[in-house]
């Protein structure tokens, strides 16, 4: 007995032991079904182990079973908080493969759109985030401007969520006329004034601050080596952005800039998506003051619908209206990667078609992959309640994650 | 060809395929460049090689994505497609090796650290190995889940279901007992090669072998 005493390295304290514990697969600051087994050594993190995969759906082979439209609407569902950006990659992609040319209305709507899509995603990051570390009040507020994001997505396509607006070609329908003018008022003022409202409590809060100053610092060359994207590259000073980068749609014209971070924290994960709401504002600001009339489909009738007052005129758009929708296009055979930047990263599509009216293969780049498998090194050493501050500030989504 | 589509733009291919295609030398089995994509095929034993040649000398930083693909109608049926991303010279490159069920591709987990992830995913879903990746565990699919549902023999139905019995307060597992046939329709125009034969043509096949006979 007092042999074992004087073994302990802790003489009178009792030895504690590692203990391993579950958090999740429900956790309401895991942002979904995630499971990981951490290995604690009293309240600091050892190891991490994350288990994904339990909101697996089998989405890749889903869309070989079906045509490329019909294929569309499984990208909502993937990163249900920013729908049609997950569109983009894929409309992209067809696109690429078929070489086919979009109106400039349709690129403004479609760039419009997708910056409402990344307010309405970061809206949602951002408040989760500030909750998971303690605060409540902000998460209502932000809450109500992505309210007013849905209602401007329901009034464009019909549905508040999974929208299937973007199609190959252009876009599915043009907008009702005072919806550019309401979104138009809706950036001018109410976003500045309730999502600055709701900031003033948070950035400088000490609280806050404590919580997520110097956790997880990533090192630029580990977030470009974990193949980091996103606001996470660009917290760590890299300052990558797919949309100046390797612009896309009417990309090329925007006049934004890059926000990054210096000290690549759970801190500056937050400050770079702040920031990137108002570039996102800016953004949409010269579409609607710039965006042309016009079609907002190509008129490729092999690949986008035709009118339905034409249909009732006109044989020919009545056969390629119903060859659509039956059998749909044919895709020359090839191989594209398109990668465009999604509210958390780079969301990518890796399309094979062989010639049919099918994809052969898709393989969806989700953005979380990269960064949750750095959860294990990011969070060694922090203690229990920080992996919930570097959770939110990966923002991940498991819709996504796990496809 | 020219360019309509408005997709990411990148820096321009032109001599790149040719560059890369001297660099990789003897590794290499084929270079093409389609639909304005550089896909550069080695060889599989090579693979990290290749692409430790192509990060460390050629500025390819990041691996953004590893994707399995499955033909089964080739020797070797499984193509496994490593997408290299740029981030100095802005530009993109897919590479390429094909295996099968047998031969292991050789990990690429020592030149990038997200690369365990990927190559799990693609031994989940279509059992390609990978040599030296030292956790290779399923990790998409369920716990104690066997088979490989992306090959292209896989069924979309699956072979088990699972739900919550009332009766022995568990989750348990079943096959798949489908009410109707999983409806498969082909919208393919039956000129432009369907798959089967229509009601009534094979009296004219019947005819023309008659006809050859006599």
């Amino acid at each position: 007995m007092t042999l074992q005493l004087e073994q302990s390295p802790t003489t009178g304290d009792e030895v504690i032991n590692n203990y391993t514990i579950n958090f999740g697969p429900q956790h309401p600051a895991a942002h979904g079904v995630l499971r990981m087994v951490m290995e604690l050594d009293g309240e600091i993190i050892e190891r991490i182990d994350p288990h994904v995969g339990l909101l697996h759906r089998g989405t890749e082979k889903l869309i070989e079973q079906k045509t490329y439209l019909q294929a569309l609407p499984y990208f909502d569902r993937l990163d249900y908080c920013s729908p049609l950006c997950q569109e983009h990659s894929y409309v992209l992609a067809i696109e690429k493969l078929l070489n086919v040319e979009v109106p400039q209305r349709a690129q403004y709507l479609r760039v419009l759109f997708a910056e409402l899509t990344r307010i309405s995603n970061h809206m949602l990051n951002i408040g989760a985030h500030v909750m998971d570390v303690g605060a409540m009040t902000p998460n209502l507020w932000v809450f109500e401007l992505r309210e007013d994001c849905m209602n401007f997505f329901e009034r464009a396509s019909g549905a508040r969520m999974h929208s299937a607006w973007f199609r190959p070609g252009g876009v599915h329908q043009d907008v009702p006329l005072k919806l550019l003018d309401d979104i138009g008022e809706w950036v001018d003022n109410r976003l500045p004034e309730l999502f600055g409202d709701a900031m003033s409590l948070v950035t400088d809060n000490r609280i806050f601050k404590q919580r997520n100053v110097d956790i997880a610092i990533v090192s630029k060359e580990d977030a470009i080596a974990w193949g980091f994207s996103g606001p996470m590259i660009r917290a760590a000073g890299v300052p990558w952005d797919l949309r100046k980068s390797q612009p896309y749609d009417v990309y090329a014209k925007m006049d934004f800039e890059i926000p990054v971070g210096t000290n690549s924290d759970c801190y500056d994960r937050f400050m770079v998506r702040v920031n990137e709401v108002y570039q996102s504002a800016k953004i949409i600001k010269q579409c609607l003051a710039e965006m042309p009339e016009g079609p907002i489909a190509s008129d490729d009738r092999k690949v986008s619908p035709p009118k339905r007052g034409e249909m009732k005129q006109s044989m020919e758009a009545l056969i390629h209206h119903f060859k659509l929708y039956t059998e749909g296009f044919h895709v020359p055979a090839g191989e594209v990667y398109v990668g465009t930047e999604s509210p958390k990263g780079e969301f990518g599509v890796y399309l094979v078609s062989d010639g049919s009216n099918k994809p052969y293969r898709c393989k969806i780049r989700p953005t979380a992959f990269s960064h949750l498998q750095a959860m294990d090194f990011m969070s060694k050493g922090h203690m229990l309640p920080d992996a919930t501050a570097i959770l939110g500030a990966i923002d991940v989504v498991f819709g996504e994650c796990d496809r | 060809m020219a360019v309509l589509h408005s997709a990411p733009k990148i820096t321009s291919n032109e001599g790149v395929a040719a560059a890369l295609s001297g660099a990789l030398g003897d590794m290499l089995l084929a270079a093409k460049e389609e639909h304005g994509e550089i896909v550069l095929t080695v060889k599989r034993g090579s693979i990290e090689s290749a692409l430790r040649l192509l990060r460390d000398d050629h500025e390819y930083q990041q691996l953004m994505e590893m994707a399995g693909a499955d033909y089964p109608d080739r020797a070797e049926r499984f193509e496994v497609v490593y997408m290299l991303l740029s981030l100095t010279k802005n530009h993109r490159v897919m590479v390429k090796v094909s295996t099968d069920e047998a031969s292991s591709v050789p990990t690429v987990t020592t030149l990038w650290p997200n690369a365990g992830w990927l190559e799990r995913e693609v031994f989940d879903m279509y059992g390609v190995l990978f040599a030296g990746n030292s956790d290779l565990r399923r990790i998409l699919t369920d716990y104690g889940f066997e088979g490989h549902p992306f090959r292209k023999d896989f069924p979309l139905t699956g072979y088990n279901e699972l739900r919550y019995s009332e009766e022995e307060k568990r989750v348990v597992y079943e096959p798949v007992e489908l009410a109707q046939d999983l409806r498969q329709f082909d919208f393919m125009s039956p000129w432009e090669g369907a798959e089967y034969v229509l009601p009534g043509d094979e009296k004219a096949a019947a005819t023309a072998d008659g006809g050859e006979k006599s």
